[in-house]
């Protein structure tokens, strides 16, 4: 059964990789931009769901690491650093490095208490982001004029067009799930599966339960911040915004809405959230009104989120035939 | 010549605040004996093995380990060492299947739970390995269900192969027949008995049924409000008039 599932999914995805491709060729530049914004969230949810769905962690401070990413690409930029690639290497390496400082002081608590950790350690961040003024420019933000060109041996690729930062996010965001994808099919992988379940018993088969979470906290910190410089690029800006609370509410609403326990769940909450701001606030402006609307009975009657029940119906009608 | 003891314990004590629950006691567990700690219910069996897994830090006393101090070490290194407990509630991992949950030890027995990119469906060896564990327990066809869907009994055996995953040398069984059935609590003796035989791994576990443990210990030791009240061989302890008054639940000479 495994063997026919993992090809089948792998198929699905490649199909679906095929179809992103030819995005822009078939949509409007309006709707590509958007699609590149559900690529960014999308892969910030899906590194948020690491901690949530696989990890049983709930964090209410991943806006933090994000715009970590976002600040140090565009401090680096601002600064005339000519490399694309040194500039993304760096802006996660830095993300992970403040999710390792920040979760060894958090990993060893749970809960409701690991939550309000999170919450405290993402307001921190935001304060910081949006005081130092010197440094960040305070709550104008930091715009970039210029972004540097993708360099590759003998083609220098600008950025300028949304098409090409399209591509440049689809790229990153596949490079960022596809990190996801091996993580979560590993031992390790296997071993948070085991913290969510039961990290009494782990503990007692001899992991070490905080160093597990805390490895898994660094990995979603560093894929967090590369959403971040990929938000960074798409709006040629930083802005405290990326580090509210607020925004650290987002992964987790969309999560909820697409569904935890399925691994693209929250990437297509995340398409479905903007697919349904656009939708909705053609009508009103009220969206927000209209989320809760739909968040409340998405918790209440599926709990799996849209995505995951879909998948488990599919699932039980392929089961009651065979 | 006495070989030397598996577990030593030293004038162990622990209170919880004010409230003392283990006082003085001193016990060996000598590698290859079928051990057993029995006593009436709140005895204090479970905060015994709470202390030795190291669940709890005492408040008195020291532990020895394979002839190392433990007192003050973290659960999940006693368990590197070969010190594995089984819980008196059923502890297991229910969503995972039967497989993956000997599947968890099993990897960290090989230090591999820090792979993060190798897929675990290629880790071949781990997986025969985790199917050998459970036919040692009878679990073989139950492989691909999910640990929670099984009967009680089964589960409990569940969490007697993650605890074998490790390659223990010392199992701490705390009631492993509780709750069961005869039917169940049969198959569960005899399962002991059979893997104290065949692998090198020693037992030490409690009960509060007196019949169970008299056909698999050969060495007892009495708890009763937290202080010993006796040891010795199942005979020994049948005919002391000391363990009987305590499980008669009356202290005639007060
Ligand atoms: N965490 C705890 N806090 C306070 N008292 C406890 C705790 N755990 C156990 N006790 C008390 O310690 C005594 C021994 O309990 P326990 O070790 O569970 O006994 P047994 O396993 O022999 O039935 C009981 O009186 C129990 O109420
Ligand atoms: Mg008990």
């Amino acid at each position: 059964m495994s063997a026919r599932g993992f090809s089948g999914s792998v198929i699905a995805t490649l199909v679906l990789l095929a179809l992103l491709l030819l995005g822009p060729c078939i949509l409007p530049i309006y709707w590509t931009m958007i699609v590149t914004e559900i690529f960014i969230m999308g892969l910030f949810s899906m590194s948020f769901n690491l901690l949530f769905g696989f990890s049983g962690l709930l964090s209410f401070g991943q806006a933090g690491f994000f715009g970590i990413g976002a600040y140090t690409a565009a401090l680096l930029i601002q600064t005339g650093f000519p490399s694309l690639w040194l500039i993304i290497f760096c802006s996660v390496l830095v993300a992970a490095l403040f999710a390792l400082a920040i979760g060894y002081l958090c990993v060893r608590r749970d809960e409701i208490f690991f939550a309000m950790l999170t919450l405290g350690f993402g307001m921190m961040l935001f304060t910081i982001a949006h005081n130092w003024r010197e440094l960040t420019g305070g709550s104008d933000g930091m715009p970039l004029c210029s972004v540097p060109p993708v360099r590759l041996p003998g083609i220098e690729w600008s950025l300028f067009p949304p098409v090409h930062v399209y591509y440049f996010t689809l790229f990153w965001t596949a490079a960022g799930v596809f990190i996801l994808w091996r993580v979560v099919r590993s031992p390790f992988g296997l071993m948070l599966t085991a913290v969510r379940e039961n990290k009494q018993r782990l503990a007692f088969v001899g992991a070490d339960v905080s160093r597990i979470r805390l490895a898994a906290f660094v990995i979603a910190g560093g894929l967090a911040g590369l959403a971040g410089v990929l938000f960074c690029v798409f709006n040629r800006m930083a802005t405290p915004d990326f580090m509210h609370w607020a925004f650290s509410a987002r992964p987790v609403l969309m999560t909820i809405l697409g569904g935890s326990g399925v691994f693209f769940g929250p990437a297509w909450g995340a398409a479905i959230f903007f697919c349904l701001e656009q939708l909705v606030t053609a009508f009103t402006e009220n969206w927000m009104i209209v989320l809760g609307l739909i968040l409340i009975p998405v918790v209440i009657f599926f709990p799996q989120g849209i995505v995951g029940t879909l998948v488990q119906w599919l699932g039980d009608r392929k089961e009651s035939r065979s | 010549m006495t070989p030397r003891p598996i577990l030593e314990i030293n004038r162990l004590g622990h209170q919880f605040g004010d409230f003392v629950v283990m006082r003085d006691i001193s016990l060996a567990v000598q590698a290859g004996t079928m051990t057993a700690l029995i006593g009436p219910n709140g005895a204090g069996k479970t905060t015994f093995y709470n202390l030795v897994s190291g669940r709890y830090q005492p408040t008195q006393g020291s532990i020895f380990f394979d002839g190392l101090d433990i007192t003050r070490m973290p659960a999940h290194r006693r368990v590197a060492l070969g010190l594995l407990r089984s819980f008196q509630i059923t502890n297991i991992f229910p969503h995972l299947t039967v497989l993956e949950n000997v599947l968890v030890p099993l990897a960290l027995e090989h230090h591999k739970g820090f792979r993060f990119w190798k897929s675990m469906s290629r880790e071949r060896d781990l997986k025969r390995q985790a199917e050998e564990i459970l036919e040692r327990v009878g679990l073989a066809s139950e492989a691909h269900r999910r640990a929670h869907e099984l009967a009680y009994g089964d589960q409990r055996l569940v969490e007697i192969a993650i605890v074998l995953a490790r390659n223990p040398k010392l199992v701490l069984l705390d009631e492993p027949t509780a709750g069961m059935n005869p039917e169940e609590t049969e198959r569960m003796v005899h399962l002991i008995q059979e893997l104290a035989q065949q692998s090198g791994t020693t037992f030490f576990l409690t009960e509060h049924d007196m019949n169970v443990v008299f056909s698999v210990a050969s060495y007892l030791y009495v708890l009763h409000q937290g202080s010993l009240l006796a040891q010795g061989t199942p005979n020994e302890i049948r005919g002391n008039r000391q363990v009987k008054e305590a499980y008669l639940g009356g202290s005639l000479d007060s």
